[in-house]
């Protein structure tokens, strides 16, 4: 595209407030025709407000949307999707006790024009099952064939590849590129930095409310995004630490003279999806974990959390067999979580220092009288370590994506823990969080801890890992040390695929 | 962008007194309260000439309250996992019962065993609720019916029954005529639940299951226990609703704490306690039966035929809890 | 390949369907085997013919099956609805006040303004519901009072009656046979409501706001009109539910609706609706309700006090849900 049509959409001016929260201040957006456009900024920046208010879920206090030059005015979201806009959202929008077919059904769409885009991405699914029984990732792509059946002007996705793996991800950016070049247009809102450099023309970046830049990202690369994410001072203060980790993290990576004694052993464990795996990690150490989707690695993380038992096989906390019917038998042993969903560890109304201390008070013993001091204390220190932003500190539900997930962090770091189990703990977060998030963990590890990592984001495990191990069909494929395991030789192990060995 | 900080300036006031009420939801309900009282006054005064706002009046509205307070309490425990109990009046009843048949064996023995029916009963419900993962509507709607049938049975018969003078003192009496003596029972308890809640370990847990049972769960709450011990709590809570109306009304009655189950619920959720678990107090449970015991004083007062009562008390606890709704909604 | 992929070989799709529509609908099939198992006890405790029996058990249950459907519409959408009582109460007495005297004609004319009345009621609960955003426990506790104070303004105490040819109607069999009119009466309502509910867009609906509010939302149905909807119908049902305690006891009584709230809740409950919403049938709690009247038919034919009678029926149905509540545990892990 090199002479700029008419914009297939434009918002002017968008703000919107809930109560004394602003959410946008100020928000801008063009997207040309034949374009994949990417909405960006950090958590609270107003991404998911303004895609909200795009697609009538919302209405905005003021501002202008047109679509193809028309001014409108969304009203709900089927008026929303007869304009021309089909969102498809973080939660799909299916309920899970009809099946497809009724679901499809209830808004109208042909369930033959679902089935051929599903189809065109390689995929069959059974209309007669109950949304309910479908993985996540399948109800994604269903509801992305849902939105493209309507043949929007505008397809909107809402951070659709953060539980998604990666071949699925692939065909998503497929169906992209095949819109693009019908001359429909794409608004895709996301963290992975890597994902929109190769596959956005233009970067809309949104700050505190306000549109800030549009820029095209193959020009300035992450850091630019970055930057305009962050701010002039704030990003050249996170250069400098990135610099600064990038030049600590070779080192970091080669401690193994550090590493302590082993802490956590698992022996021919099966549960669930696992079938049969081994290995051990030690004090000081930071093993990642590194799997498609629905490889076993749920059924492992919440065997050793103490959620799942475990149907055969051993595990032994500093050489002390692991019998966990509840997690509070983990938890005694020093095994403590940090679940993929923030919904399962967040207490949503509550106040941040109920969320830190939570787990002091689990036991039936410590049903008394509280002492406020040493709880006050002890939340201080652990918001403190995690510079959690404590402003919207009344109900947990009003912060940020990325200040809920160091909320679960800091309750494990106030109440102690031996094994970190990390399971995708930096979905849905912006980079700056998560560039924290990388340099507490590797703090943490440098202190003592053991911890156990699982992204869905590949690049991560260099920066953060000691070691990575694959996980495939429940059985373990390969090992790589931490600065070996690039993405393309986890990818292949991912895949179960042979390979020549690992360092 | 103009437009927009044009707007925001404009409500800020609005917005700051919204914010504020929001806030401290207590303000409103005290505002009601008075507001109730005025208009029973006025209205006292059109029908009889007296004034209602009188000391003994105020002392008697107190003393009528108690029961219903503690039952809203037992209610508003519950009510904090984001459960209900259905059976609590029959609860109340039962124990008032069991008081007055054990009424000969000596004051101790008897409040402590109607103590004990009540914490039984709750038993049952927790078990079912946390164990048998029941509903918590359904659980208490069947064992309320139960209860009930029970005790159709046995007041059918002859049982001797004698009220503890404690008991009797404790429903009917009052200090110097004015401050009732059930304020020794409601006010430590009142006192108790509400530091307890905010203080205690268990309160935390309370608030937590209800909250995020999933979440409470991976941090290492044993669900069950806390659910349990909510449910014996309401049930012992009951049992003192309930000998406090025995001691008022003098008898034991089928229907006795009948009256007591909507305005039970109706006083935590106008106190603002969220029906669906994890947020409210019991400060605002106490203003909530103040109101309702002044709504009912005044329909008593307003001297119509039975229908009209019964209309005007269902649709004024909407109309409060949708006032009390509003007032606090700022997300 | 990733786990979307289904393979479409024909035979895994036949088994499939088998087992999903059992697991789907094995509650339902469960309570009605239940009631067919009661049965031969039934007959070895009764004294009088089958046929007669059986008129009387659909008699004595027809209030409690429109009640049950009743509660069943507004569970299914989500919501609760404890003023059924009540309303089947106001209904009650408001047809056995002004159609004692009407020929049949007239009475059914009647019939349809009522239902229309109830429908209306209906819609003004779920409208409260919907707008005021209060718990739709609380709503429905206080509409208990407002229409049980109605019911106390058409009729203080017990009286009227029923017009005498649509008494003999639903007290009769469908010519020379012995098929109750009124079982053909549940089936033919159940049979409209349940296709509206399961195949129309708009019924569909409310299993989808029950299911998943948010989900709904987004899929672009228009959540508050569902939800008033299924207040609305629950209106209608429980105007049918009066009207039959009308046609089968012959007598209006403001209180006589009152323990249709608990039971209704009950039979549901008990005919696999999930309190939870979203999932669930008509005929479950038609075919619960046939078990707990029958229950109590035998108690009494046993000649058991109606007090321990009310006892063991509220014992049953706490075992039975304790039971339900198991199963469900082991279901998952």
């Amino acid at each position: 595209m090199s002479e700029p049509a008419a914009p297939i959409l434009e918002a002017r001016g968008i703000a919107k407030q809930f109560g004394p929260v602003v959410a946008l201040r100020s928000a801008d957006l063009d997207v040309r025709p034949g374009e994949a456009h990417a909405l960006l900024g950090a958590n609270g920046a107003g991404k998911s407000t303004l895609v909200k208010i795009l697609t009538g879920v919302l209405r905005p206090d003021s501002g202008s949307i047109s679509v193809s030059g028309r001014s409108i005015r969304p009203r709900t979201p089927k008026h929303a999707a007869g304009l021309g806009l089909a969102p498809v959202f973080q939660d799909p929008a299916l309920v899970p006790d009809l099946s497809v077919a009724h679901n499809l059904r209830l808004t109208g769409v042909s369930p033959g024009a679902v089935r051929a885009k599903l189809s065109a991405m390689d995929l069959a699914v059974d209309f007669r099952q109950l949304a309910g029984d479908l993985p996540l990732s399948t109800l994604r792509m269903l509801d992305l064939a849902r939105a493209l059946a309507r043949d929007p002007d505008l397809l909107i996705l809402d951070e659709i590849t953060a539980a998604l793996p990666s071949d699925l991800a692939e065909r998503v950016f497929a169906v992209m590129r095949v819109r693009k070049e019908e001359g429909r247009s794409v608004l895709f809102i996301t963290h992975r930095l890597r994902e929109v450099i190769e596959n956005c023309d233009r970067a809309t970046i949104l700050r505190d409310g306000v549109h800030v830049a549009t820029i095209e990202p193959r020009e300035g690369g992450e850091a630019a995004i970055v930057g305009h994410m962050l701010g002039r001072e704030a990003a050249a203060a996170e250069a400098a630490a990135q610099h600064r980790a990038e030049k600590v993290e070779p080192e970091a990576s080669r401690r193994e003279a550090d590493v302590g004694e082993t802490v956590l052993e698992v022996d021919g464990l099966i549960v669930g999806g696992v079938a049969g795996i081994s290995f051990s990690l030690a004090r000081g150490e930071i093993l990642g974990l590194a799997a498609l989707e629905g490889q076993g690695q749920d059924d492992l993380f919440r065997a050793l959390a103490g959620e799942r038992r475990a149907e055969a096989g051993a595990v032994r906390v500093g050489g002390e067999a692991l019998r966990a019917r509840h997690p509070s038998d983990a938890i005694r042993k020093g095994l403590v979580l940090v679940p993929a969903d923030r919904l399962l560890a967040l207490l949503p109304q509550r106040p941040i220092s109920e969320n830190v201390a939570a787990p002091r008070y689990a036991n039936l013993r410590r049903w008394g009288p509280i002492n406020m001091r040493e709880e006050r204390r002890g939340v201080r220190q652990a918001v403190e370590a995690l510079q959690v932003d404590i402003r919207a500190g009344r109900q947990a539900r009003r912060l940020s994506g990325g200040n809920q997930q160091k909320l679960t962090l800091a309750r494990w770091l106030a109440s102690g823990f031996g094994v970190l189990l990390c399971h995708d703990p930096t979905r849905g977060i912006d980079v700056g969080t998560k560039r924290q998030v990388y340099s507490l963990l590797r703090k943490l590890a440098d202190e003592g801890a053991a911890i156990l990592f699982f992204s869905s984001e590949l690049a991560e495990f260099p920066l953060v890992c000691d070691r990575v191990l694959t996980l495939y069909g429940g059985s373990l494929t390969a090992e790589f040390s931490g600065d070996a395991a690039d993405e393309g030789s986890l990818l292949q192990a991912m895949h179960g695929l042979e390979q020549k060995e690992a360092v | 962008m103009s437009t927009a900080s044009e707007v925001i300036a404009g409500q800020g006031r609005v917005r700051r007194a919204q914010q504020f009420l929001a806030d401290n939801p207590v303000v409103v309900l005290v505002v009601v309260l008075v507001a109730l009282l005025v208009i029973t006054d006025l209205v006292n005064r059109h029908q009889s000439g007296e004034p209602f706002v009188t000391w003994k009046q105020l002392s008697t509205t107190l003393l009528v309250a108690a029961p219903l307070g503690l039952l809203a309490a037992g209610q508003n425990l519950v009510m904090l996992t984001g459960g209900v109990d259905l059976s609590i009046a029959y609860i109340a009843t039962a124990a008032a019962y069991v008081t007055a048949w054990q009424g000969d064996a000596g004051t101790t023995s008897a409040i402590l065993l109607g103590l004990g029916a009540g914490a039984v009963i709750g038993l049952v419900n927790g078990i079912g609720v946390a164990v048998f993962r029941v509903n918590p509507l359904i659980m208490t709607l069947g064992v309320g019916s139960v209860l009930f049938g029970l005790l159709s049975i046995y007041a059918a018969k002859a049982f001797k029954k004698t009220i503890p003078d404690l008991v009797s003192s404790l429903g009917t009496e009052r200090f110097f005529g004015y401050i009732p003596v059930n304020l020794l029972l409601w006010a430590p308890v009142a006192a108790a639940i509400i530091l307890g809640l905010r203080y205690m370990g268990y309160g935390r847990m309370l608030y937590a299951v209800g909250d995020n049972p999933s979440a409470s769960r991976l941090a290492g709450v044993r669900i069950w226990q806390v659910l349990i011990l909510g449910y014996v709590l309401c049930g012992l809570l009951a049992a003192m609703g309930g000998m406090l109306l025995l001691g008022f009304v003098g008898n034991p009655d089928l229907g006795l704490a009948t009256p007591y189950l909507l305005p039970s619920v109706a006083a935590v959720v106008i106190g603002g306690t969220s029906i669906l678990g994890g947020f409210g107090g019991y400060g605002g449970t106490i203003l909530g039966a103040l109101i309702l015991t002044v709504l009912t004083s005044l329909l008593n007062v307003l001297n119509g035929p039975e229908w009209v009562k019964q209309v005007l008390y269902g649709s004024l606890i909407i109309v409060f809890t949708a006032i009390y709704a509003r007032a606090s909604a700022s997300d | 390949m990733s786990a979307a992929d289904v393979p479409f070989a024909a035979e895994r799709v036949g088994v499939e369907r088998w087992r999903r529509w059992l697991r789907l609908h094995a509650w339902t099939v469960a309570v009605w085997l239940v009631f067919l198992m009661m049965l031969p006890y039934w007959r070895s405790v009764s004294s009088g013919s089958f046929s007669f029996d059986f008129q009387n058990l659909v008699i004595g249950a027809l209030p409690l099956c429109f009640a049950a459907m009743a509660q069943a519409v507004v569970v299914i959408s989500g919501g609760i609805d404890l003023s059924v009582g009540s309303l089947i109460g106001l209904m009650n007495v408001v047809s056995a006040r002004w159609m004692v005297d009407m020929s049949l004609g007239r009475a059914l004319l009647f019939v349809l303004l009522c239902l229309v009345l109830s429908g209306l009621a209906g819609t003004l609960t779920g409208l409260i519901v919907v707008t005021t955003r209060i718990p739709d426990i609380v709503v429905t506790l206080g509409m208990l009072f407002v229409w049980y104070g109605v019911a106390l303004w058409v009729l203080t105490i017990p009286g009227g009656g029923a017009p005498q040819q649509l008494y003999d109607f639903v007290q009769g069999t469908v010519g020379s046979t012995s098929i109750p009119w009124a079982l053909v009466l549940v089936l033919v309502v159940w049979g409209s409501f349940w296709l509206s509910i399961r195949w129309l867009r708009p019924g569909l609906s409310i299993y989808a706001v029950g299911s998943n509010r948010n989900a709904a939302y987004l899929s672009g149905i228009h959540v508050a009109r569902t939800r008033v909807g299924a207040y609305a119908l629950c209106g209608v049902l429980c105007g049918l539910g009066g009207m039959a305690l009308t046609t089968t006891s012959f007598l209006g009584d403001p209180n006589a609706g009152r323990i249709y709230t608990l039971n209704s809740v009950a039979a549901i409950v008990l005919g696999g609706v999930s309190l939870l919403g979203g999932v669930g049938g008509l005929i479950g709690p038609v075919g619960a309700a046939f078990i707990l009247t029958l229950i109590n038919t035998i108690l009494l034919q046993r000649g058991t006090d109606p007090n321990y009678a009310a006892v063991y029926t509220g014992v049953i149905i706490i075992v039975v849900v304790m039971i339900g509540g198991l199963l469900e545990r082991r279901g998952r892990t």
